[in-house]
């Protein structure tokens, strides 16, 4: 781990910023909302352009499914409801499937909304994987909604969602 | 450069479902975090999982910046015919990183 106690965000870092820095940060943080003013750009680009948020996760939801209806049924997330470091937080993804080649999982793709980019991951399946389930480790850096949206091969989409309390965000400590 | 845990099993009877695990040290740095200089830490992530059994894929995972760092993927496969499993790891930075694991299917 390369971090140093700094943030994801630089209107929380303690650090790299001197005083007035900071608080023109924080006067960028209020205004950020309203209008993006071109000046206070210099010290919240980063953070202009780079905030998920509910409305840009179901922007890249209607990319992967092409506006397509998603049912809310056999996609199940296993992630602890409370977590206290948002730095790995393990996910397991499963969707009921026989997985026979009339009836797969062709694709399980993971969302969030409160990062700064709405993607997790996107994983392939096939027939021969036999289960559809896949574990892995995530990043939350805030308390959110992580919604999972399975492609059958029937051309259907599924979802199933989880919400996450998260109380050390990832990146605002260094967890080692 | 890396290192990488496989958990996989030696050897499977035909038609058993198994389950992969893997493991890969890499820091997943995401490029939104600044540095001690306050300069931004470019970003520096694997961005694709391949697995392939005896040359065909088997699964496949695209990350994000949002995936832990030292990424773990766990997946399931039924186990047909005997022989190598390769798991492939590229991303930023030129990252490219194989490693095979022999499954005997009897």
């Amino acid at each position: 781990m390369s971090g140093n106690g700094t943030s994801c965000h630089p209107e929380r870092s303690e650090g790299p910023l001197k005083p007035q820095e900071r608080s023109l940060a924080a006067l960028g943080m209020t205004r950020r909302r309203t209008v993006l003013s071109g000046a206070l750009a210099i010290t919240v680009v980063p953070l202009s352009t780079a905030s998920a948020t509910p409305d840009a996760m179901a922007a890249v939801v209607k990319e992967v499914t092409g506006g397509a209806a998603v049912r809310e049924a056999r996609v199940k997330l296993d992630i602890p409801p409370l977590v206290e470091n948002g730095n790995a937080v393990p996910l397991t993804v499963s969707v009921e499937s026989p997985m026979t080649e009339a009836d797969h999982v062709k694709a399980i793709h993971v969302f969030n909304e409160k990062n700064p980019q709405p993607h997790v991951f996107d994983a392939r399946l096939r027939p021969l994987n036999g289960k559809a389930e896949i574990a892995t480790r995530i990043k939350l850096n805030d308390s959110q909604r992580v919604l999972a949206i399975a492609e059958l091969s029937t051309g259907e989409f599924v979802s199933g969602s989880a919400d996450v309390i998260v109380t050390l965000a990832a990146c605002v400590e260094d967890p080692s | 450069m890396s290192n990488v845990l496989i958990n996989a099993p030696k050897t499977a009877k035909s038609g058993e479902l198994i389950e992969l695990k893997a493991l890969i040290m890499h820091p997943m740095e995401t490029g939104f975090r600044p540095g001690t200089n306050g300069r931004i830490i470019p970003r520096n992530i694997i961005q694709r999982f391949v697995a392939t059994w005896n040359g065909e894929e088997i699964f496949s995972m695209a990350f994000s910046p949002a995936i832990a760092a030292n990424p773990f993927v766990s997946f399931f496969v039924v186990a047909r015919q005997s022989g190598t499993v390769e798991l492939h790891w590229t991303g930023d930075e030129g990252f490219d990183v194989k490693e095979q694991v022999a499954i005997a299917v009897g």
